[in-house]
């Protein structure tokens, strides 16, 4: 490890040798031998751990819409016998009808799978891992042994969390929040038995995975930026990882602490979020405790963690608008600018998930200032990538569909963010389908469509052959009418007053009226689950039978694609080039291309360059 | 476009040009630490986070509960508010039923205080390189953070254990010292906390006496030497001195306020 430490020595290179080794950070340049196991299991090479996180995500993300497919089943068609289900769920259908305590744990297990091991480790895990290194001119992370540590921790957290949904009592029931008194009472619900244990082990382990990542993202943009890569030269997308990282390392650790007490409070009889309960007639002895500070020690994580989610989706959507409109992006600065204003504003607006808690009015209404606030840099991103696409030379690559489909997600759920950010408006909302549509367009849906624009943008990168593009034609529309199709009408439920969390509404002749709304999002959502098999189809085929990629398939800027198509552990097989301009020289004045790469030095793009760059050139 | 034959002219001598060398411009590290150095400090800050959530627990627990209004002599254990500290913790191991406020615990927290200039000693000893310098240092770390962790094992017990008279609990019966469940000194959650955050703290002390020994022996070895730096030291130093920033928090929020 502490043998890795980086000499000193020959930096900044001598001005008479030209494009002088860069300092080898990592002795990894070199291309020993390695067996399959440390050459596709234990790798230390930032790429292959890129593509483990990508590929455990892929089996997250079926399983998380999987469960999803099965409450909305319950949902849509409230009074069908479901024992056809029984092969699959077991006993948890009793009597041709699903189990309600089982519903709420699918609930719960999809909301946790979603946010955390999809769009967390799925997302952040597979394109920080991958693009840093070789977007800011690196070998590998600084520290590929933690990197490796990192993966396994999310590994086993993995398979204890997997684990969680086969045992007798049920996977933790309580909502991806957690919250007590209903987690940390087994007598409450089966799931708040052994499944919330393994619950709070698995997340406990997921955190210590973040963090190991975490520290070495940030290590790396800050340590290990090659010659020229200035802060102000970074790629968006490393910036939004390197905020992205600040804020997993800042948030998750209050989770950690929440959940080490709830733990305390579960298994060794403390109080600390309980007091005076009833439970099935019983007074329990705990006094004292205050369920409300755990949904404030959550939400302290929780609100960071929807930027932990998005942000990375917003980085490489700025990335690929540019590339694929032929365009710098448009506000370059004020892109990273506001990805700074919502990283600190994402620390101070966790309560206003808490308006129904009885808080203060005044806190209230602090709280909805706050988050009101963040709508300025989200409308200033908004406003740039409509501005980078106006007037640009478009080419509708799949990528480039999934991002423009990004911005009109991002538009439609930020729009209802401002509607719930009022506390007057979200007490009345709170418990709506309303909510559940909001976060699901502009975090759910807008951080998959980040996601998928990713993939298919890096993967000739990360496999060295192209993604299908009429199946991702196909992939995207039906993904893309899918969502809509699901959410939009799930606004009006909300509206509505259509109460979420409800496992069996049939009851409530108010809620009648909602029957067909109901079926038809449960359809549409079943359609969109199964047009995802399309894009499962296309990557695994493409990775051994796709079309073969060149250097630099897209004609983009950053270094990424100076690499050689399958590059080696160690990125590039000579020296590592140094950085001259930004990268978002796209169709600039006077050049012989549309797009000049961002190791090109000034002084070869005479024809193009502008009064101050000229200088530099000399 | 039409302007490539220029570029080729112009290009060739100029190629060779260097991109910027500021302290920002990439190849080097800005922050002068490497990349271990950095991930302690960063490691560190998270932590510090984590320690920053149990103390606004605490906080917002105190604040919850009562306070005592009477006078200081009067003062008796009740689960009705929350206790004096000065009443809690005043005895010294071997000095039974004398009034000690707080006394074994300035000590305890001398001791740790030493502990982090003996460290400091440690990491500029290995600035020197010099070996025998180190290990006399880091054995003096080890031996005060682990008398640390021994008075905090004390001072548990006698916690645990409890003063000779009790406190009548609100189900009539008489209760002895303290467990997560039931407290004679005040409102469970004082003793909920207290456990807890003393004992989180412990277990970072301890995983720094772990860290300490084995880069004692590591020293010993002369892994160090041969690798031509004791940075290992340095990073650990980082997390002592980081631990002992904690203490001074803890001691304050349980016995000074």
């Amino acid at each position: 490890m502490a043998a890795n430490i980086p000499t000193n020595a020959p930096v900044h290179g001598t001005p008479t040798v030209p494009h002088v080794e860069h300092d080898e950070h990592l002795h990894h340049d070199e291309h020993h031998e390695q067996s399959f196991l440390t050459k596709y299991i234990f790798s230390q090479d930032h790429k292959v751990i890129a593509k483990q996180f990508l590929i455990t995500g892929i089996f997250w993300a079926i399983m998380g819409g999987a469960l999803s497919s099965l409450f909305r089943l319950q949902l849509g068609w409230p009074e069908s016998t479901m024992s056809w289900l029984t092969p699959v769920l077991g006993k948890w259908v009793e009597a041709g009808k699903l189990n309600p305590e089982f519903y709420l744990a699918l609930v719960t297990m999809h909301g946790t799978i979603m946010v955390f091991f999809v769009l967390t480790a799925g997302l952040s895990g597979t394109f920080s891992n991958f693009l840093i290194p070789l977007q800011v001119g690196a070998r590998d992370m600084a520290s590929g042994f933690m990197n490796m540590l990192s993966y396994w921790f999310f590994f086993i957290s993995s398979i204890i969390m997997f684990s969680s949904i086969f045992i007798e009592t049920g996977p933790a029931s309580a909502g991806w929040t957690i919250y007590p008194p209903l987690s940390a009472l087994p007598q409450a619900i089966p799931g708040s038995g052994a499944g919330m244990t393994l619950w709070l082990v698995s997340m406990a382990l997921f955190i210590i995975s973040q963090l190991l990542g975490g520290v070495n993202y940030i290590t790396t943009v800050i340590n290990l930026r090659t010659r020229g890569m200035s802060m102000g030269k970074l790629p968006l997308t490393i910036w939004s990882f390197f905020l992205t990282a600040i804020l997993g390392l800042l948030a998750f650790p209050v989770l950690f602490s929440a959940a080490l007490l709830l733990i305390f409070d579960r298994s060794f009889g403390t109080s600390f979020f309980l007091s005076d309960i009833y439970i099935a007639g019983q007074a329990l002895n705990n006094t004292g405790g205050s369920p409300i500070l755990f949904q404030h020690l959550f939400w302290f994580l929780g609100h960071p963690e929807v930027y932990i989610v998005i942000m990375p989706a917003m980085g490489m959507v700025s990335e690929i608008l540019a590339t694929n409109s032929r365009k710098p992006i448009f506000g370059y600065r004020a892109m990273i600018g506001s990805l700074i204003g919502i990283s600190l504003l994402s620390f101070v607006v966790w309560a206003h998930h808490m308006f129904v808690t009885g808080m203060n009015p005044f806190l209230g209404s602090v709280f909805m200032f706050l988050t009101l606030i963040i709508a300025v840099p989200s409308g200033v991103k908004v406003f740039n990538w409509l501005a980078t696409l106006w007037r640009g030379n478009i080419r509708f690559t799949t990528a480039m569909l999934f991002s423009i489909g990004f911005v009109s997600l991002f538009i439609s759920g930020g729009l209802t963010g401002i509607i719930l950010g009022n506390a007057a408006l979200d007490i009345q909302m709170h418990n709506t389908y309303f909510v559940v549509a909001h976060f699901h367009l502009v975090m759910g849906s807008s951080a998959f469509f980040g996601l998928f624009a990713g993939v298919y943008h890096w993967f000739p990168k990360m496999f060295g052959r192209m993604l299908d593009e009429k199946l991702g034609y196909v992939h995207f529309w039906l993904t893309f009418i899918g969502v809509y199709l699901v959410f939009m009408p799930m606004h009006y439920v909300g509206i509505a007053g259509f109460p979420r969390r409800y496992y069996a509404w049939t009851g409530f002749d108010s809620f009648s009226q909602f029957a067909d709304l109901n079926k038809f999002i449960s359809a549409a959502a079943i359609f969109a689950f199964i047009g995802q098999f399309i894009f499962i189809f296309n990557f695994f085929y493409s990775i051994w039978r796709g079309r073969r990629a060149t250097e630099n398939p897209w004609n983009s800027n950053t270094l990424e694609w100076t690499t050689p198509v399958i590059p080696g552990h160690g990125n590039w097989p000579g020296a590592i080039p140094a950085v001259h301009r930004w990268p978002y020289d796209y169709s600039k004045p006077g050049a012989e291309k549309d797009f000049i790469p961002q190791n090109v030095p000034y002084s070869q793009t005479q024809s193009s360059n502008l009064p101050n760059e000229r200088e530099t050139a000399e | 476009m039409a302007t490539t034959s220029t570029t080729q002219t112009l290009s060739s001598p100029s190629t060779q040009e260097q991109p910027r060398t500021g302290t920002w411009d990439g190849g080097n590290e800005p922050f002068k630490a490497s990349y271990g150095k950095l991930m302690m400090w960063f490691f560190l800050l998270s932590d510090a986070f984590t320690f920053a959530a149990f103390l606004t627990t605490y906080g917002l627990m105190r604040h919850r509960h009562l306070a005592y209004t009477g006078t200081n002599e009067a003062f008796e254990f009740s689960t009705a508010y929350w206790p004096i500290p000065d009443k809690v913790f005043n005895s010294f191991p071997g000095l039974h039923g004398v009034n000690l406020p707080l006394a074994f615990v300035a000590l305890m927290t001398m001791i740790l205080i030493f502990s982090s200039v003996t460290m400091v000693l440690a990491v500029e000893a290995g600035h020197r390189m010099d070996k025998k310098d180190v290990q006399k240092w880091l054995l003096w770390t080890i031996l005060f953070g682990a008398t640390f962790v021994s008075c905090q094992a004390w001072e548990w017990s006698h916690f645990i254990g409890g003063t000779e008279k009790g406190t009548l609990m609100v189900d009539g019966t008489r209760f002895f010292g303290a467990n997560l469940q039931r407290n004679e000194y005040g409102p469970v959650l004082f003793a909920d906390l207290f456990f807890f955050i003393t004992g989180f703290h412990g277990t970072h002390v301890f995983s720094g006496i772990c860290l300490l020994v084995w880069s004692f022996i590591a020293t010993t070895n002369g892994t160090f030497e041969k690798r031509g730096h004791y940075e290992m030291v340095e990073k650990i130093g980082l997390y002592w001195h980081f631990v002992d920033l904690v203490w001074v928090f803890v001691f304050t929020f349980f016995y000074l306020v």
